[in-house]
C-alpha cells in the first residue's frame, strides 16, 4: 500500500494531464480560432464591383475611386500644418481634433484621418503627400451612378452589420455589402471575391512579414458585370411621370417575364447616397415615415386591386362553365344580391353580355358570375378553394420568386381565411361577394397586377418576373425560363382580351387611345381610409390601371398604381398609355397629355396624411431635383478610359 | 576497469529518456527564442554541453561519497540559501539569484538534491522509526529548514515542491493520517473558495455523521468526531478569512480565475489564457517545428522558461504533447522501480525523493500551463530554459543513477 501511493499518483496525474491537453487541443476548437485572430492578420484586397447595364447595354452604375487619408500618429514628423490644412480645406482646430482622435485610438496603428475624398479633392494633396510623414492614402472603390433614377432598382452599398459578420464568414467588420435592389440580390456576383494576404504579427500587433511566405494568400477576383432587364429610357420616363405622386409602376415583357421598368414614387437620386454626404442623406430618407422614399411600392404595396380583378373573376367563371359569351345579365345601376344588400354600379346599365361588361366594368355582371361560381358547389368552402386555386395559378397570393430582395404575398382568400373570420360558419357566396370586384379580402401588389396582365397577354401562361438579363456571358437562373401555365384554358382568354381591347375603344379609357397601337387595358379604383387625428376618414381613391400592348404579339404588360389619384382613367390610365407609347415607339406624340401628367401634383392630397413637415419638404426637393435633371442626358459622357474599355466588353 | 563496470551497470533507459527530454527541450527553446530575438538557445546549448563534464564528475566520484557527506552538503546548501538575504540579486521581485559576471545562479535549484540527500541520510539510520513523534518532528524539520529560507525570497513555487517529501516519509513509515490531513486540507481549501463556507461546513458535518454511524459501535467516539468537526469548521472559516483579508489581491485573482469565478483575459488571466490558446491551437499534429504562430508572435509570456510546454503543444500538437508527457511518466516510474530494488535504505529514500521532486515539477508545471493549477513559478525539468535548473535536476538525477550503478557493484 505504502509503496503504491507515489506510482499511483504519477499514473493518475499523467492521465489527468493527457485528458486536459486532449480537451484543449482536440475538443475545444474555440481556441484555434482565437489563435488565428491573435497572431495572423489578414489583409484584404477588395476587387472592383461589377458594373450594371440596362437591357440595351447602356451603362447605369459604375465605380469611382475614393480616397481615405490615413494617419499613424507615432510616425508624424514636422508637418507643415498650415499648408496641409490649406490643401485639404481644413481648419487648424479641425486638424488638431482629428489627430487627437487618432492618437486616442492608437498611436501605433493607422486610422482614418479624412474619408472619402473624390478625385479632384485628392489631386492637389497627392503631389505633396511625400512631404507629410505619417500620412498615407488608402484607395477605395465606391459606386458611381451614371443616371439619376432607379434608386429602388439598384439598391445601394453599405457597411455590413455585425450580425451578418457573425453569420457569414466571408464578411469582416467594415466590409461593404449590397443592400436592397439588385446590389443585394446579386451581391455574390457583383462583389467578386476579395483577396487575402496573411501577415504574421507579434504581440505588439506589429507586422513581421508574410505568413508562410504567402503560401495561403489569394488574389482578388473581379466582380462580374450584369445586364438588367430594365429599359433605362422607360424607367427614367416612368419616374418622371410619377414626380409629385406616390405609387408604383411595374412593366413586364410578357414573352419572357423580364421587368422593363420598376418605378416607385417618391424616389431619389441614387447618387446622393455616395460619398461624404451619404449618412446625412440616408438618415433623412430613412426617417421619412410618411412618404417612405425607401419603400418600394412596386413590390411592397398591397392594395385591393379593384376592377382589374374582374378579369380573373370572369376567367374563372368561364373555366367553371358558369358563364359564356352569350349569357346576359341585366344591370339597373346596381345589383341587389341579397335582401337589403345592394352593390352599386357605374356602367350604362341595361342588359349586357361579357364583352360590354368588361369594357364598361359592370359590377352587377361580375358579381353574378362570382355568385354562380361559388354556388356551383353545395359547400361554399369547397367552391372558394377551387376558385382560390384558379386565381393562385396566376402567381397571386404568394411570393412570386422574383430576383429582388423585397416582396409581399398579397392575399387571395380561401376557405381557411373565412373559417378564421367566421369561426361559427354561416358564410355564403353573398357574404364574400366583394371579392368579385377586387375588394373584400383580395390584396395584390403592383408587380402581381403586372404579372396578371402579362399572363392574360400570353393567354394563360407566364414566366416568373425577373430583373436579371445577363451575367457576363452566363445563363440566368433556370427558374426564370420555366413556363408557368394557369388552370384556365387558352380559349377563354380570347373573349376577355377583346373586351379589354374595347376598354380603349368604347370603355373607360376611350380618351387615352394611342393612334396605331392596339392597347388592351382596364381601369381600377381602390377606396382607402386613413386615421387622421384619431378619426377614420376616407381619402381620395387610389388610381389603378393595368394594360398590355400591342393586342397581337404583346411586347409590354404594365400595372400602375397612384395613391389617392382618383379614378383609374385620370392619372394611372394616361401614365400607362404614355409609357406604352414610349416603349414601343421610343417617343411620345401626345405632348399635351405628357405635360398635364408631369404637372399634376398630389402633394396637397398627401399633406392631409401628415403635417407638411421637413420630411415632405425634402421629398419635394428631391422631386424638383429630378425634374431639373430631365434636361440632362441620362448617360453622362465620361473620359475615364478604364470605363470605356469595360463598356466595349 | 572501473569505468567499464560503470557503463555496464548504469541504467541506460533513464539516461536515454533524460537525453531525449534535454534535446526536445532545447529544440523548443530554440523555436520560442525566434520571436524574442534573444540568444537564449545559444546559452542553453552551452548549459547543456556543460552538463557532460558535470555528469562525468558525479558518476566518477566514489559511491560512498554522497552518503558520507550528505550532512555537509545539506549544510552548505542551507548556507547558500541564507546568503541570498545578504548577497542575493533581485530579479522580477524575487531575491533568489547570485550574480557572477553576466551569469546568475539560483541556489534553490540545488537545495532540492541536498535536502534529498539529508533526508535519505537521516532515514537510513536503522534506529529511526517514523512512528515515533519526535522522529517525525526531526524528519519534518529537515524538510522545513530549506522551505523557511526559500519562502521569504519569495519563491512559493520552489517551496511548494518540498510538500512531496511527505509522500516519501509515508513510504518510509509516516502514519497515514499525515497524508489524509494533507489531502483533506487541499479539498477543503478548494471547496471553500468555490462555495460559501457555510455550505462546506455543512458538507463536512454530513460526512462526519455518516462516517460516525457507519463505523463499528466500539469505534464510535463522539468526542473525536466533535473535535474533527470543530477543526474542519475552524479551518474553513480561517481559509475564508485568510483568503479575503490576508491574501494579496493578485493571489486571490489567480485562484479566482483558475476556479472560473472571474474572467480577465487581458490582466492577470492573460498568461493562462494565452498559454491555453497556444496549446489549443496545436490540434492533433501541431503546426510544425518553428511554425507556431503564437510562439512566433511571442504572445505567451515567459515561454522559454515556465511556459515552454506551450511550444510543444502548439508546434507538435497532441501527439507531441503525448510523447513528452509519456517520457516523463516513464522516467518517473523507472526511477521508482529502480528505487524499490535498491539494497540500501539510503539510496532507496534518495530515489524516492528524486522521483517525488521530478513528479511535482512535471505535474505542477504542465497543469499550470494547461490552466488547471494556479499560476506559480515552477520550471519543467530538463525542458525549461535556465542553467541552474538544468544542472540542479541533472545532479539530482545522476547522483541516483550513480547509486543505482554502484549497488550492482557492491553485490
Amino acid at each position: 500500500m505504502r509503496k503504491a501511493l507515489l506510482p499511483s499518483l504519477i499514473i493518475i496525474a499523467t492521465f489527468l494531464l493527457i485528458m486536459r491537453i486532449f480537451y484543449l487541443q482536440i475538443v475545444d476548437d474555440t481556441l484555434k480560432l482565437q489563435s488565428e485572430n491573435n497572431a495572423i492578420k489578414k489583409k484584404f484586397e477588395y476587387p472592383e464591383r461589377g458594373y450594371i447595364y440596362d437591357r440595351k447595354g447602356k451603362l447605369l452604375v459604375a465605380n469611382q475611386a475614393s480616397y481615405d487619408i490615413m494617419v499613424i500618429p507615432r510616425e508624424l514628423k514636422n508637418t507643415d500644418t498650415l499648408e496641409f490644412c490649406q490643401l485639404l480645406d481644413l481648419s487648424k482646430e479641425e486638424f488638431i481634433k482629428r489627430i487627437k482622435k487618432a492618437k486616442i485610438y492608437s498611436p501605433r496603428l493607422p486610422s482614418v484621418f479624412l474619408s472619402q475624398l473624390n478625385k479632384s479633392e485628392f489631386a492637389a494633396f497627392q503631389e505633396k503627400i511625400r512631404k507629410y510623414e505619417g500620412f498615407y492614402v488608402q484607395k477605395r472603390s465606391l459606386r458611381d451612378y451614371e443616371v439619376a433614377f432607379g434608386a429602388n432598382v439598384f439598391g445601394g452599398i453599405t457597411q455590413v452589420n455585425e450580425k451578418l459578420v457573425q453569420k457569414n464568414p466571408y464578411y469582416n467588420s467594415g466590409d461593404l455589402i449590397g443592400r436592397q435592389g439588385v446590389e443585394e440580390s446579386y451581391e455574390d456576383i457583383l462583389r467578386g471575391v476579395k483577396g487575402v494576404k496573411y501577415i504574421q504579427k507579434d504581440k505588439y500587433n506589429r507586422e513581421i512579414g508574410a505568413y508562410k511566405e504567402g503560401k495561403y494568400d489569394t488574389i482578388a477576383v473581379q466582380g462580374e458585370d450584369i445586364n438588367l432587364t430594365i429599359d433605362a429610357e422607360l424607367q427614367k420616363y416612368g419616374e418622371e411621370l410619377m414626380i409629385n405622386k406616390r405609387g408604383g409602376i411595374v412593366a413586364i415583357e410578357p414573352a419572357t417575364g423580364e421587368i422593363l421598368a420598376l418605378v416607385t414614387a417618391p424616389s431619389y437620386d441614387p447618387g446622393i447616397l455616395v460619398g461624404r454626404q451619404r449618412s446625412k442623406n440616408y438618415t433623412q430618407l430613412y426617417h421619412d415615415s410618411i412618404a417612405k422614399p425607401l419603400y418600394d411600392r412596386g413590390l411592397l404595396a398591397e392594395y385591393p386591386p379593384g376592377s382589374p380583378f374582374k378579369i380573373l373573376t370572369g376567367l374563372v367563371a368561364l373555366q367553371e362553365g358558369m358563364i359564356d359569351e352569350n349569357l346576359t345579365v341585366s344591370c339597373n345601376h346596381g345589383f341587389s344580391y341579397a335582401r337589403g344588400r345592394f352593390m352599386r354600379c357605374h356602367c350604362s346599365g341595361g342588359s349586357l353580355q361579357l364583352h360590354r361588361a368588361i369594357y364598361e366594368s359592370c359590377n352587377s355582371y361580375f358579381a353574378t358570375a362570382y355568385m354562380k361560381t361559388i354556388n356551383k358547389y353545395t359547400k361554399p368552402a369547397q367552391a372558394v378553394d377551387i376558385w382560390s386555386n384558379h386565381i393562385k395559378s396566376f402567381g397571386l397570393g404568394q411570393y412570386m420568386g422574383y430576383d429582388l430582395p423585397t416582396g409581399k404575398r398579397g392575399n387571395i382568400p380561401d376557405s381557411k381565411t373565412y373559417k378564421r373570420i367566421y369561426p361559427n360558419g354561416g358564410w355564403r357566396s353573398t357574404t364574400i361577394i366583394s371579392n368579385s370586384i377586387g375588394q373584400g379580402e383580395v390584396l395584390m401588389t403592383p408587380i402581381q397586377l403586372a404579372n396578371m396582365m402579362a399572363t392574360v397577354a400570353n393567354e394563360g401562361h407566364y414566366y416568373t418576373p425577373h430583373i436579371i438579363k445577363k451575367i457576363q456571358g452566363r445563363e440566368i437562373d433556370e427558374k426564370f425560363t420555366t413556363k408557368h401555365v394557369t388552370t384556365i384554358d387558352k380559349k377563354h382568354f380570347k373573349p376577355m382580351i377583346s373586351g379589354l381591347f374595347d376598354v380603349y375603344n368604347l370603355g373607360t379609357a376611350r380618351a387615352l387611345k394611342v393612334e396605331g397601337i392596339d392597347i388592351c387595358g382596364k381601369t381600377g379604383t381602390a377606396e382607402n381610409f386613413a386615421k387622421i387625428g384619431g378619426k377614420r376618414i376616407q381619402l381620395k381613391d387610389h388610381s389603378i390601371f393595368v394594360a398590355f400592348a400591342p393586342k397581337d404579339n404583346p411586347k409590354i404588360a404594365i400595372a400602375i398604381m397612384v395613391e389617392n389619384g382618383g379614378f383609374g382613367s385620370t392619372i394611372a390610365g394616361p401614365i400607362a398609355s404614355l409609357m406604352i407609347e414610349k416603349y414601343l415607339r421610343q417617343k411620345v406624340t401626345r405632348l399635351d397629355l405628357e405635360t398635364r401628367i408631369l404637372a399634376t401634383s398630389l402633394q396637397g392630397e398627401y399633406a392631409k396624411l401628415g403635417g407638411l413637415s421637413e420630411k415632405i419638404k425634402l421629398q419635394l426637393k428631391i422631386a424638383d431635383s429630378l425634374l431639373n435633371k430631365r434636361a440632362i442626358p441620362a448617360v453622362r459622357i465620361k473620359t475615364d478610359t478604364s470605363k470605356v474599355k469595360k463598356q466595349v466588353i | 576497469m572501473k569505468n567499464q563496470s560503470i557503463t555496464n551497470n548504469i541504467d541506460w533507459i533513464s539516461i536515454i529518456i533524460y537525453a531525449l527530454l534535454v534535446i526536445l527541450g532545447w529544440l523548443n527553446i530554440y523555436s520560442s527564442s525566434m520571436s524574442s530575438m534573444q540568444d537564449t538557445y545559444e546559452k542553453q546549448l552551452i548549459f547543456i554541453i556543460l552538463t557532460i563534464p558535470l555528469i562525468l564528475i558525479i558518476v566518477s566520484v566514489d559511491g560512498k561519497f554522497y552518503e558520507k557527506y550528505a550532512s555537509i552538503i545539506f549544510g552548505v546548501s542551507l548556507l547558500t540559501l541564507a546568503g541570498l538575504f545578504l548577497f542575493g540579486k533581485t530579479i522580477a521581485g524575487q531575491r533568489c539569484w547570485y550574480a557572477i559576471g553576466s551569469f546568475t545562479i539560483q541556489p534553490s535549484e540545488f537545495a532540492k538534491a541536498a535536502t534529498s540527500l539529508a533526508l535519505a541520510k537521516y532515514l537510513s539510520d536503522p534506529q529511526i522509526n517514523l512512528k515515533e513523534v519526535n522522529r517525525q518532528v526531526q524528519a519534518l524539520a529537515i524538510i522545513f529548514l530549506p522551505v523557511l529560507l526559500i519562502l521569504p525570497q519569495p519563491d512559493p513555487g520552489s517551496a511548494l515542491i518540498y510538500s512531496i517529501f511527505i509522500i516519501v516519509l509515508y513510504r518510509e513509515g509516516l502514519p497515514a493520517w499525515y497524508v489524509w490531513t494533507g489531502f483533506i486540507t487541499i479539498v477543503l481549501f478548494v471547496l471553500t473558495l468555490l462555495l460559501e463556507p457555510e455550505y462546506v461546513i455543512l458538507i463536512g458535518l454530513a460526512v462526519i455523521i455518516i462516517v460516525h454511524f457507519k463505523s463499528r459501535l466500539a469505534d464510535r467516539n463522539i468526542i473525536l468526531s466533535s473535535i474533527l468537526f470543530a477543526l474542519i469548521s475552524g479551518f474553513v472559516l480561517s481559509v475564508d478569512y485568510v483568503f479575503d483579508n490576508l491574501f494579496k489581491q493578485h493571489h486571490r485573482d489567480r485562484f479566482n480565475i483558475l476556479l472560473g469565478k472571474a474572467v480577465d483575459l487581458k490582466g492577470i488571466g492573460y498568461n493562462t489564457n494565452q498559454s491555453e490558446i497556444a496549446i489549443g491551437s496545436g490540434g492533433w499534429f501541431g503546426k510544425g517545428f518553428l511554425e507556431g504562430t503564437q510562439t512566433k508572435g511571442g504572445f505567451v509570456p515567459e515561454q522559454h522558461t515556465d511556459y515552454i510546454f506551450t511550444t510543444v503543444g502548439e508546434e507538435w500538437g497532441f501527439l507531441g504533447s503525448l510523447v513528452v508527457i509519456a517520457l516523463f511518466a516513464c522516467l518517473l516510474l523507472r526511477i521508482i522501480y529502480l528505487a524499490e530494488r535498491q539494497k540500501t535504505k539510503f539510496s532507496r529514500v534518495y530515489g524516492y525523493c528524486v522521483a517525488g521532486i521530478l513528479f511535482t515539477h512535471f505535474f505542477v508545471n504542465i497543469a499550470m500551463v494547461a490552466g488547471i493549477f494556479p499560476t506559480i513559478g515552477v520550471p519543467l525539468p530538463f525542458f525549461s530554459y535556465g542553467g541552474s535548473g538544468l544542472w540542479g535536476f541533472t545532479i539530482l538525477l545522476f547522483i541516483f543513477i550513480k547509486m543505482d550503478a554502484n549497488k550492482v557493484n557492491e553485490w
